[in-house]
């Protein structure tokens, strides 16, 4: 085995396992934060009990998650009479795939090299650093946007292939939902694409390594604060959660396009649409929020603007590069909880006119000003 | 031609009054979000204080401070200074209960020539309880009465929701304004009313 191929191994271990740890914590900080939010307690029944003894582990509630994947798993499979039954059975995995996929070319760690990391390994890495990443592709957003619009096929196909009129609804209230702010996504990122002239992510998180003005980090919502805020509702749109949730609107069409899905198929969907928050939050601390990068760290360790450094080795290096990445994707992912628990939802009108007649014209804008600020200051 | 007005569409909701900063959404939502937001805040940081940050009860385990003053959720039985229930089994209060769930098993006492039928078993079954409290008026020796506590009423057993006589019998009055008890209990002699 080469080593090249390890470490990517080891990357996408360490991807699956973030990945799949965040679509199952935020369902319970999403039952949680939503209980605090509203004075109340949230689930706390759910309990594992050692065996043979009376000691139950309730944790906060934190089982109740493991409950609901073992509801989900244990389900019957019910499956309607449709003519397309290929369709149907692809729907859930379009759905998901290209939502985990995406997480391949965001950078959740500086260089990391391994020769300093195991010293009794240093001959068979030869020295060579690797990026933490698990593809260092040049056009990593343009991957990004890839493999967005794949994930919309996948709701399309699940609506059309359920042969049912309330999941064809939600197919095509999806489709246009995400076509539309897919355009507005495009158009915030294009932006901070003039500022950094890359759309390799990695470089673009290097950019955004050091400080303007001497205090405030180089991150990118300093300079796109607009783009910043474009984006973050761009991305929620794009994840159909409230208050863009029109293509499952409960009240509406029952679940909108996964209507007809239920057991682990419609847990698929569930699980998509918690680790897309996660992977909007990704994306979002990337090209925003310097990704990897705290203020003032640098890869031998703190430097402050005092004179003060503080050396730190490669391995606390590394961990705190992707504890950081780690933290801030929480914390956005609280903060979508948080918009998802506040706004009412929109009206479908509401919806398209408010993609097509107040973001776009604002990215647009947003757009120009950009060019002409980075044309004019070299 | 014809003079009818043009139709105009009927309006199913209210016509929003918005100026400017409505429109621009950003101000409002951000406005919605600070709420939230602090009070989500709040209340996590008075979880993480060791408080609670919440107005739920947790219901088996706490009970909540708002019951009303002159809720009685719990009977029990009066007793005789030495401690034998005043109730002589006349089954008036078994009689007269609207859910039917006490339950009393009289017995003969040839010691007690003043009281020589006594309750040998008296249950109550709180799952089918309705506390009406008609038992209490019922009751001609004032040998049952309610208290303000509430039963511990959840279980995962009806068998198990009824109160024995015993746990009716543990009520102990420091001082009583019907019955001056005296203070030592102790067996009155023979033949005293």
């Amino acid at each position: 085995m080469s080593p090249d191929l390890a470490i990517t191994l080891v990357y996408v271990g360490y991807a699956l396992a973030v990945l799949l740890t965040f679509g199952a914590v935020l369902t319970w900080v999403e039952r949680k934060q939503a209980a605090l939010m509203s004075d109340r307690i949230g689930a706390n029944r759910a309990y594992l009990r050692i065996p043979f003894t009376q000691v139950k582990l309730i944790w906060l509630g934190l089982f109740h998650g493991m409950a609901d994947g073992l509801k989900l798993l244990l389900k019957e499979d019910f499956k309607p009479i449709t003519y397309d039954k290929l369709g149907y059975a692809l729907g859930p995995w379009l759905a998901f795939t290209p939502v985990v996929l995406v997480f391949a070319v965001i950078p959740f760690g500086g260089t990391l090299d391994p020769g300093r990391l195991f010293p009794g390994l240093a001959d068979w890495f030869g020295g060579r650093t690797y990026p933490m990443q698990i593809a260092p592709l040049d056009a990593g957003l343009l991957v990004v946007f890839a493999f967005g619009g794949i994930s919309i096929i996948g709701a399309m196909l699940a609506g059309w292939s359920s042969s049912n009129k309330f999941s064809m609804l939600g197919a095509l209230r999806a489709g246009s939902q995400m076509i539309s702010y897919e355009l507005v996504m495009g158009l915030t990122v294009l932006g901070l694409i003039l500022i950094y002239g890359t759309v390799d992510l990695t470089a673009i998180v290097q950019h955004q390594s050091g400080t303007v003005l001497g205090f405030l980090p180089a991150w990118g919502i300093v300079y796109q604060p607009f783009a910043a805020i474009l984006f973050i509702t761009a991305g929620i749109a794009e994840n159909k959660r409230i208050p863009f949730d029109l293509p499952e609107a409960e009240s509406e069409l029952i679940s909108g396009y996964f209507t007809e899905y239920s057991a682990m198929k419609q847990g698929m969907f569930m699980l998509s649409e918690f680790i897309e928050i996660a992977i909007i939050a990704a994306l979002f601390t990337t090209l925003f929020l310097g990704g990897y990068n705290l203020p003032w760290l640098t890869d031998a360790g703190f430097v402050f603007p005092g004179g003060t450094a503080i050396a730190l080795g490669h391995g606390w290096v590394v961990v705190i590069q992707l504890l950081t990445f780690l933290g801030k994707v929480f914390l956005l992912c609280s903060f979508q909880i948080l918009i998802r628990w506040t706004l009412p939802r929109f009206r479908w009108d509401q919806l398209l006119s408010f993609a097509w007649r107040f973001l776009l014209p604002l990215s647009i804008a947003n757009l120009v000003v950009t060019a002409v600020a980075v044309w004019a200051l070299g | 031609m014809s003079s009818r007005k043009p139709y105009v569409r009927k309006r199913y909701w209210n016509e929003p009054e918005m100026g400017w900063y409505e429109r621009a959404y950003f101000f409002e939502v951000w406005r919605g979000l600070r709420i939230t937001g602090g009070v989500f805040l709040a209340n996590l940081w008075k979880w993480m204080t060791g408080r609670k940050g919440a107005l739920t009860a947790y219901y088996p385990e706490e009970i909540r401070a708002d019951y009303a003053a002159h809720n009685r959720g719990k009977h029990i039985l009066t007793q005789r200074p030495d401690g034998r229930p005043q109730c002589v089994a006349c089954n008036m209060c078994a009689t007269v209960c609207p859910a039917q769930c006490i339950e009393i098993d009289a017995a003969f006492d040839p010691d007690d020539p003043a009281h020589p039928k006594y309750p040998s078993r008296f249950e109550i079954d709180y799952s089918r309880c309705v506390f009406c409290g008609m038992c209490v008026e019922a009751c001609p020796e004032d040998a049952i009465r309610m208290l303000k506590e509430t039963p511990e009423l959840p279980g995962f057993d009806r068998g198990r929701m009824w109160i024995t006589q015993d746990e009716l019998l543990n009520w102990q009055p420091r001082q009583d304004v019907a019955k001056p008890y005296p203070v030592t209990p102790a067996r009155r002699p023979e033949g005293t009313p």
